[in-house]
């Protein structure tokens, strides 16, 4: 075999990029990491299952307070036919009513004492008369039944319900106030699933490269390959499995929606579905790339795991205040606030998604996602950089200089004194 | 014990590793001039000269820590000299010739879960072989170099030995030019060291230039014709085996009948008794005037030896003096802050 028959040149960052991002993309499929991966969102689900039952149970465990009605005899029915009367109009509004006894011998009766010795649901009690009917409750619960014991004193008094005008209904299936409050619910739902899912991924895109750094392989790839390919094809590499791993759990979600058709469905973003997708995924790519070349610079920087989840933790925090930050934006829009969470490339997708389901506008999107590649080159470029400074030397030799805080100051001679 | 580099790599013991046109002739496949690379203030290598002919198999020499990996990676490309310049193959943009380059480094690494033969079939897409092309070339590597029945076992599932050489399968499967080495005998046991020995002479029989990092000074004595001696960052020798030999006067081991008289003053100042011999360096002017003055002086020579020195004295005594230099510049530095 003759050894020296070779290509001058060397690969392309793309042709490189598309080597490591082959290995990484083949390798993590097959991995166990990868079936954590795919049932990742199961846990969310699973505890908000769990967290929603046990919600139930303890709220069923918890009757509602009632108003208890000591007056005499006459005016305790009336109060509580009354009361009867007005919940076929006023539904739940008017809380439950009971009647409390008053002493047979005659001795005068204190709410305020009954209230205090009393463990069941009794939260207020109603004494005198319809004409002149006392409250006795704590401060909140008085402001608020004050007039409804007031609209249910007057009916009794009125001996029956008052005559309400009969209301005829007409029904439309949208207005301004709720569109735009059901897009605030599609928008947060896909800002929330796309910080779930860049999050996710960066973490894995940084195991991966702490894994690689443990393999001792880093130095070849090196060697070899521009070090900005290597960022790129680990980026590449995680954004297939990530796509791979949607494509799992979007065909899981349509079986399941065949077979339990949802009968609220979610409400349709200003873009429409079609495009809101789209965007879903482009923004998913973006921000990804965003989140995972800044966690790459941080594992090219950091020797062992500890050192990356020193690292990683302020950043992950970071990432929260990011994600709050395209939240308020969402709810600001057309704002300063708003313009900022697009303008900061770690937030612009997050808000850009968040305006996709509330603005029926193209053209920012497109401006941003010119943008937000500008930004995932600058990060890029950024990562491969610190880690061609950081990491590829070895260990220190000679004399460091000192900085000139360190300096010993020259010594000074002193005049021999006579 | 594991045959890693296994018998059929060998193509005979006796490869001559020199090639017959004299390295100064033949075109200089590294030129490095003055390199100086720092890390956070701290300098690590000091002004490094090399220059390695075509064809030739070049050893940087030095004690751990002196700087040759660092050198071998501003040579290669994967970090910039702060100051100096660097040719390889002719470009002074390493980096851009990956291609014709294979590289081994210090710290072996492989991943674990890759098969053999995938392994090195990755290696060379790296340095654009593709992968249909790689896989068959590793898996005729691993078959000559007694490995074939570990081709489809994992990394993981190798022995150190074995999986060292997968890894410098992996540096040859692109057919480079240039070959680079940084400690490639460090974990291997003394067979397996011979073998890699053996597949060094047989790249540089095939006009491969193969430039190695070590501090056991053997293996560069019996494989190079030029070496480097990097110590403190810094580059004291740079030439051929023999130029460095010849850097240590030869020792001479006189024996004699008489015990004393005028022979005695033909004997240079560092001639010391042990036994019944005098050792002493061989003196500038040779050993006819010594021995006409031995001979004048009724010495009654018995025995007469002169022996020349080893590459490793040589290394000791220039690392040594380069060491103490440094450690007077050390000294200086911290007297002078």
């Amino acid at each position: 075999m003759n050894r020296n028959v070779t290509t001058p040149g060397r690969l392309s960052i793309w042709q490189a990029a598309f080597v490591i991002a082959r290995r990484d993309f083949v390798a993590i499929l097959f991995s166990r990491t990868f079936l954590f991966f795919l049932l990742g969102p199961l846990f969310p689900i699973v505890v908000g299952i769990a967290a929603g039952g046990i919600g139930q149970q303890v709220a069923a465990g918890v009757s509602d307070p009632v108003i208890g009605v000591a007056m005499e005899q006459a005016d305790t029915e009336a109060m509580l036919a009354a009361r009867e009367g007005l919940e076929q109009d006023l539904g739940t509004v008017l809380p439950p009513m009971e009647a409390i006894s008053l002493p047979a011998d005659g001795s005068p009766y204190d709410p305020q004492v009954q209230l205090a010795k009393s463990s069941g649901d009794l939260a207020a009690i109603i004494t005198g008369t319809p004409t002149e009917p006392v409250l006795t409750a704590t401060e909140d619960r008085a402001a608020r039944w004050k007039g409804r014991v007031g609209l249910i004193a007057g009916t009794a008094l009125a001996q029956g319900p008052p005559d309400f005008p009969n209301v005829a209904t007409q029904t439309v299936a949208t207005s301004g106030a709720s569109e735009k409050r059901s897009r605030v619910t599609t928008a947060q739902i896909g800002q929330t699933l796309l910080f779930l899912l860049t999050m996710l991924l960066a973490g894995m895109v940084l195991s991966n490269l702490v894994e690689e750094k443990a393999n001792k392989i880093i130095e070849i790839l090196a060697a070899a390959i521009p070090m900005d390919a290597v960022f790129l094809g680990k980026l590449f590499a995680m954004l297939g499995v990530s796509m791979v791993g949607i494509s799992v759990w979007g065909g899981s979600a349509a079986i399941l929606l065949a077979f339990n058709p949802i009968t609220a469905p979610l409400p349709e973003p200003a873009v429409g579905w079609p495009l809101f997708v789209t965007f879903g995924i482009i923004y998913f790519a973006m921000g990804y790339l965003l989140i995972g070349s800044v966690f790459l610079a941080i594992g090219s920087m950091a020797a062992t795991v500890r050192e990356v989840q020193t690292m990683s933790m302020p950043v992950t925090m970071l990432q929260l205040i990011n994600f709050f930050f395209a939240s308020y934006a969402m709810a600001h829009q057309n704002t300063a606030a708003e313009y900022a969470a697009i303008a900061f490339p770690l937030s612009s997708p997050f808000a850009m998604l968040a305006r996709a389901a509330q603005q029926p506008e193209i053209w920012p999107h497109l401006a941003a996602l010119t943008w937000q590649t500008i930004w995932v080159a600058i990060f890029i470029r950024l990562g491969a950089g610190l880690f061609r400074r950081r990491v590829m030397k070895s260990g220190p030799q000679g004399v460091k200089q000192r900085r000139w805080w360190q300096r010993k100051k020259p010594a000074t001679q002193v005049a021999p004194s006579n | 014990m594991d045959s890693a580099l296994g018998d059929q790599s060998l193509s005979g013991n006796a490869v001559d590793s020199t090639p017959e046109t004299p390295p100064a002739t033949r075109p200089a496949a590294i030129e490095a001039r003055g390199l100086v690379k720092r890390f956070d203030g701290t300098l690590a290598v000091g002004g490094v000269d090399i220059t390695v002919p075509e064809g030739a198999i070049y050893g940087i020499l030095g004690p751990n820590g002196a700087g040759k990996t660092t050198t071998l990676r501003m040579l290669l490309g994967i970090i910039d000299p702060d100051e100096g310049t660097r040719k390889v193959l002719g470009t002074d943009r390493p980096y851009d010739i990956a291609r014709q380059i294979g590289y081994l480094p210090e710290e072996r690494g492989l991943y674990p879960s890759m098969k053999a033969y995938e392994a090195i079939a990755f290696m060379g897409a790296l340095r654009g072989v593709p992968l249909k092309e790689g896989r068959k070339r590793g898996r005729e590597l691993l078959e000559a170099h007694g490995l074939g029945h570990a081709a489809e076992r994992q990394i993981r599932q190798l022995s150190k030995g074995m999986a060292q050489t997968v890894q410098l399968l992996g540096t040859l499967v692109h057919k480079p030019k240039l070959v680079v080495l940084d400690e490639p005998f460090s974990g291997l046991d003394a067979i397996n060291q011979g073998k890699l020995e053996n597949m060094i002479r047989e790249m540089a029989a095939e006009g491969t230039t193969v430039i190695f990092s070590t501090h056991v000074i053997a293996h560069a004595e019996r494989l190079c014709e030029s070496i480097a001696i990097i110590a403190g960052g810094k580059v004291p020798f740079a030439g051929q085996v023999a130029e460095a030999r010849d850097r240590i006067p030869a020792q001479v081991r006189l024996e004699t009948r008489e015990e004393g008289g005028a022979w005695r003053a033909a004997l240079p100042d560092d001639a010391r008794r042990e036994g019944s011999f005098w050792n002493f360096s061989l003196p500038e002017s040779g050993v006819e005037p010594l021995l006409r003055a031995l001979i004048e002086g009724e010495a009654g020579i018995l025995s007469l030896s002169i022996e020349r020195a080893g590459l490793h004295d040589a290394f000791v005594a220039i690392a040594g003096e380069a060491a103490a230099r440094e450690l007077e510049a050390d000294r200086q530095a911290e007297l002078n802050t």
